[in-house]
């Protein structure tokens, strides 16, 4: 490769820029293309989305944890270094994306032109107009029957600010129109500037654990030069380490000895966790180092919380170490072992939103092989009692009792992008929600853009299913943290057979409570199967009863015959039925399905088979 | 033995039996092949057990055994007691459709040893035999009841199912009356089971017809009790009542894990600790038994646990209920609370549901079991 090697590339021939984009919108395929394109990775080697590296991602179609590859390109005979810095492109990774969008000068939009911009994505626009980074706004999938570039690219000129005619046009997926985009990058995206006398300051943009070679540290180099065998400093943990690696990704890990001014690489310091290497930090010399960090830090902060349990009470230590392990890669990742009267020893864990609540969970199970229950996600409230004592509740069943003078709870901005004739339906879930509208605007003829208040705990656990189906998967959402709001809010109890069932307590507002009461009671006695006993479910605030249910006593359980003489299947079928009761949690007498603790929350709305 | 044929498929039935029309006209499946291959595998059983003692029990089920000609059925009870030979006091078991028997059947059947008649009654109700697909008319039971009796059977027995769809306590009620009014000598009574990929199923699953209720179950079976104890019977297993001294040999030998040889297409065997069972299809097993070899399919080797669970398993729901040394020190623990739930009673040494204990026993021996 005759190009610029790492450490001795001048600035001006470097252009550093991410892809924003919707899941779905392509682009991953469009990444993969320009590696192609560039001779960075050959046909042949060719994975399908090279850049998304996990499994779940792979199956999910999205990109967690964001990567940046180094690919040459040549305009006109000269020589240049592109820097692609995937970001990562959901609703709860807001921050890392724009750690990532701080890296660049500038980003590709990437829109879907069948199907116009989405939350999220418009989202991450504003993030990268605020980071002052050049847009190339580029419509993707041109080749599909159901393509409507002219419309979308009316849309994006007015949310850019550009002419239609100015916005690029390609598919990914047959490569039309790549090239010219990758040309048009260089022309366009200003290039790093620097000073390359300075101490050293390199952002973080991202942390990956290997098992092999502990974490590997993305950054993205501003002033100065990091070396091989230098000892950096993280700014803000003031953590100090020996660089045993810097290089850069092409796609594979290349060595160097040095990344200077406005490249980007990776730095390997031996270190285990990645929250000793935190996103947003500033790298720089522990010898020589800079005055001021490049600012824009900020430690993860766990906006949902939820009880993870072994359904085998004799897992727990599996269960810890698993966390443990995953802590390892994920520094957003906060928990401590919890007791549930209903669950036993388990963990509450804190999450950063819903998806990586999710993605936690399934890779929990899989990686580790634990079987687990997850109780109802809920959020953190500031409980502040009349003698002016205050309490962080992360558990409602922690909730506490007395004289209570406020609740206090987070709310969210949230932007929803639909089509106008959804936007009845999607106000009404809204409010249905105690939403408070911020304010409405066109995007064109037919979408709009709604922004509302929402207090978290209200899109907490199926507001997005409820939107998706309400409009029949065409709204998006985005949200963002704003703060907290002073609610009339209390705990309702689940009683079964006269006991209260902490793994079943919620917060709710007062006016819903009992409406929540009586659906809960439903639904768990749908939900429980029959015992050989009666249970009565009682919905209860305080000591109050508001709702009343009641599982009727099992009469028979008892197979008839004996097939033929076939006691073989009689036994197997026993076997069967053991398994079963082992995936049942004895909650005092009454057998309850591990589904039961998160479904019971269900509206309705949930889409059954989501997974 | 079983005899793989039946006139129609009863849409609840998932029993290993064939219609004409399914069996077609293909070599091997024919009643003739089917004769010839349970003949040659009863060689085969004589000659694996040549120390064999003489049976006490032998049980033709089906299918419909008496679809065979009654001179068939009685050559292959003498080819039977020409192999193993039997005790004195041997039960010889047919089951037979009411509609498939006729005097002159059952007295050849008498003459050649058959000692008892299973007759499939099911119900006295023509709604409830319509939705089951029988077809006989509840009338043709009293009839086959006298011809037996005048044939001379030792014991006869009485088959019905309850809870089906549509069927309610009332119609149950009838029917238990008119079979108890028949004064048989045993009454067997199932609860209606709806199992996978029988039209039964289809049908519920369409919505056609309703599901179960296993309360309307509970309640039937609850009725069964009182009707037939109160008439003289008594409950020697959860679905069998029999008067004293009429209780079945073949079907305790079932739950007391005895040893059996099953002979014909599909059928299961246990002798000493070892399970099998034969191929399914009767041109299959025929083709097997034609060349030479065995027509089991597969076998298992019971091992110490899966003995005593499947003790657990069978002869708790026997009226003497289980041996208490039958159980582990820990599942001896949550004795006291089945019996303070009211599904047991612990005395003698042995463990015995109650009435209760009788309809929920699945889930007692779940709950008793490690």
């Amino acid at each position: 490769m005759p190009t610029p090697a790492p450490g001795k590339t001048p600035p001006e021939i470097i252009r550093n820029f991410c892809i924003i984009a919707h899941i779905d919108h392509g682009k991953s395929t469009l990444a993969d293309r320009m590696l192609q394109l560039t001779g960075v990775v050959d046909g042949r080697s060719m994975r399908a989305q090279y850049l998304d590296k996990m499994d779940i991602e792979r199956e999910r179609g999205i990109t967690i944890k964001s990567q940046a590859v180094r690919m040459p390109w040549q305009v006109d005979g000269a020589d240049y270094v592109l820097n692609m810095i995937d970001t990562p492109g959901h609703v709860d990774f807001t921050y890392e994306v724009s750690r990532s969008l701080a890296a660049c000068e500038g980003a590709i939009l990437l829109i879907d032109a069948a199907q116009g911009i989405e939350a999220q994505t418009l989202a991450n626009l504003y993030l990268a107009l605020e980071a002052d980074l050049h847009i190339v706004p580029v419509l993707n999938k041109i080749d599909l029957p159901g393509a409507q570039p002219d419309k979308y690219a009316l849309e994006i000129a007015h949310l850019v600010g550009c002419e239609p005619s100015d916005i690029f046009r390609v598919s990914a997926k047959t490569g039309a129109g790549v090239r010219e985009l990758l040309d048009h990058i260089v022309a366009d995206i200003p290039h790093p500037v620097g000073d390359p006398k300075a101490p050293p300051r390199a952002l973080i943009f991202d942390s990956v654990y290997d098992t092999y070679r502990g974490v590997v540290t993305y950054v993205r180099v501003f002033d100065g030069e990091l070396s091989h065998r230098e000892k950096v400093l993280m700014m803000s943990t003031k953590a100090a380490h020996e660089t045993l690696e810097v290089g850069v990704i092409s796609p594979d890990p290349v060595k160097a000895g040095s990344l200077g001014v406005g490249e980007v690489g990776y730095l390997i310091t031996g270190v285990k966790e990645v929250r000793q290497s935190r996103v947003g930090d500033t790298v720089t010399s522990a010898a020589n180092p800079a005055k001021h960090d490049l600012g824009g830090y900020r430690p993860p902060h766990p906006m949902v919380y939820a009880g993870l349990y072994p359904i085998d009470g004799a897992d727990f230590p599996e269960l810890r170490e698993a966390l443990d392990k995953l802590q390892l890669n994920d520094a957003a990742l906060v928990y401590e072992p919890e007791t549930s009267g209903a669950l036993g020893f388990g963990f509450r864990v804190g999450f950063l939103g819903l998806l990586h609540m999710e993605i936690v969970r399934e890779r929990l199970e899989r990686e580790s092989n634990l079987d687990l229950i997850s109780t109802v996600p809920n959020v953190v409230y500031r409980v502040v009692m009349e003698d002016g004592t205050e309490h962080i509740v992360t558990n409602p069943s922690e909730y506490p009792e007395g004289k209570i003078a406020e609740v206090h709870e987070p709310v969210v901005r949230a932007t929803i992008l639909t089509p106008t004739d959804y936007i009845g339906t999607v106000m009404e879930l809204c409010q249905a929600r105690r939403g408070d509208q911020q304010g409405m605007d066109y995007l064109s003829e037919d979408r709009v853009e709604i922004r509302y208040l929402l207090p978290l705990a209200e899109i907490v656990f199926d507001f997005f299913d409820a939107l998706k189906s309400r409009t029949k998967g065409f709204a998006s959402l985005d949200y963002d943290q704003a703060g907290e709001q002073v609610s009339k809010l209390v705990k309702v109890d689940i009683l079964l057979q006269g006991e209260p069932v902490d793994a079943f307590s919620s917060i709710v507002h007062t006016d819903a409570a009992y409406t929540y009461g009586v659906a809960m009671a439903k639904k768990l006695k749908e939900l429980i199967p029959r015992q050989q006993f009666e249970v009565p479910i009682q919905a209860a605030i305080g000591s109050r009863v508001i709702a009343r249910e009641s599982i009727r006593a099992l009469r028979k359980d008892v197979l008839a015959k004996c097939y033929g003489g076939d006691i073989t299947r009689k036994r197997k079928l026993l076997e069967k039925q053991k398994e079963g009761k082992k995936r049942m949690k004895m909650v005092g007498r009454v057998e309850v399905p591990q589904e039961a603790f998160v479904a019971a929350l269900s509206t309705g709305e949930t889409s059954k088979d989501k997974k | 033995m079983h005899v793989p044929f039946c006139a129609v498929r009863c849409g609840y039935c998932d029993f290993n039996t064939y219609t004409a029309a399914e069996l077609g006209a293909a070599p091997g499946s024919s009643q003739d092949a089917y004769l010839a291959a349970a003949r040659a595998e009863l060689d085969l059983a004589s000659r694996a057990l040549p120390d064999a003692p003489p049976l006490h029990s032998i049980f033709f089920g089906g299918g419909t055994p008496t679809m065979l000609p009654a001179t068939e059925l009685a050559g292959l009870l003498t080819t039977v007691r020409d192999r193993f030979g039997l005790t004195p006091d041997a039960e010889v078991t047919t089951e037979a459709n009411p509609e498939s028997v006729d005097r002159a059947y059952l007295d050849t059947l008498v003459a050649a040893g058959f000692t008892r008649l299973s007759l499939g009654m099911q119900s006295a109700r023509p709604g409830v035999l319509a939705v089951l697909d029988r077809r006989h008319t509840p009338g043709r039971v009293p009839q086959v009841v006298h011809w037996a009796r005048e044939a001379g059977f030792n014991s006869v027995s009485l088959d019905l199912i309850y809870g089906s769809p549509t069927e309610t306590l009332a119609d149950w009620e009838a029917s238990l009356d008119a079979a108890i009014g028949l004064e048989p000598d045993h009454v067997s009574a199932y609860s209606l089971i709806v199992e996978p990929g029988t039209r039964l199923a289809a049908r519920i699953g369409r919505g056609e017809l309703p599901g179960i209720d296993d309360d309307v179950q509970a309640d039937c079976y609850t009725l069964a009790e009182e009707r037939l104890v109160a008439a003289g019977y008594s409950a020697y297993e959860v679905s069998n009542w029999a008067r004293h001294g009429h209780e079945s040999l073949h079907n305790l030998a079932y739950w007391l894990g005895q040893d059996w040889w099953g002979i014909g297409p599909g059928a299961h065997s246990h002798v000493n600790g070892v399970r099998w069972w034969n191929v399914r299809h009767p041109r299959t097993y025929s083709a097997a038994l034609a060349a030479g070899s065995s027509p089991a399919q597969a076998r298992e080797v019971l091992d110490a646990s899966d003995r005593r669970v499947e003790r657990v398993l069978l002869e708790l729901r026997l009226a003497p209920g289980l041996p208490l040394d039958v159980l582990t020190d820990s599942e001896r623990r949550r004795i006291p609370a089945l019996v303070a739930s009211g599904l047991a009673v612990a005395s003698g040494e042995r463990l015995r549901l109650t009435l209760r204990g009788r309809l929920l026993a699945d889930a007692v021996i779940r709950d008793l079991l490690d």
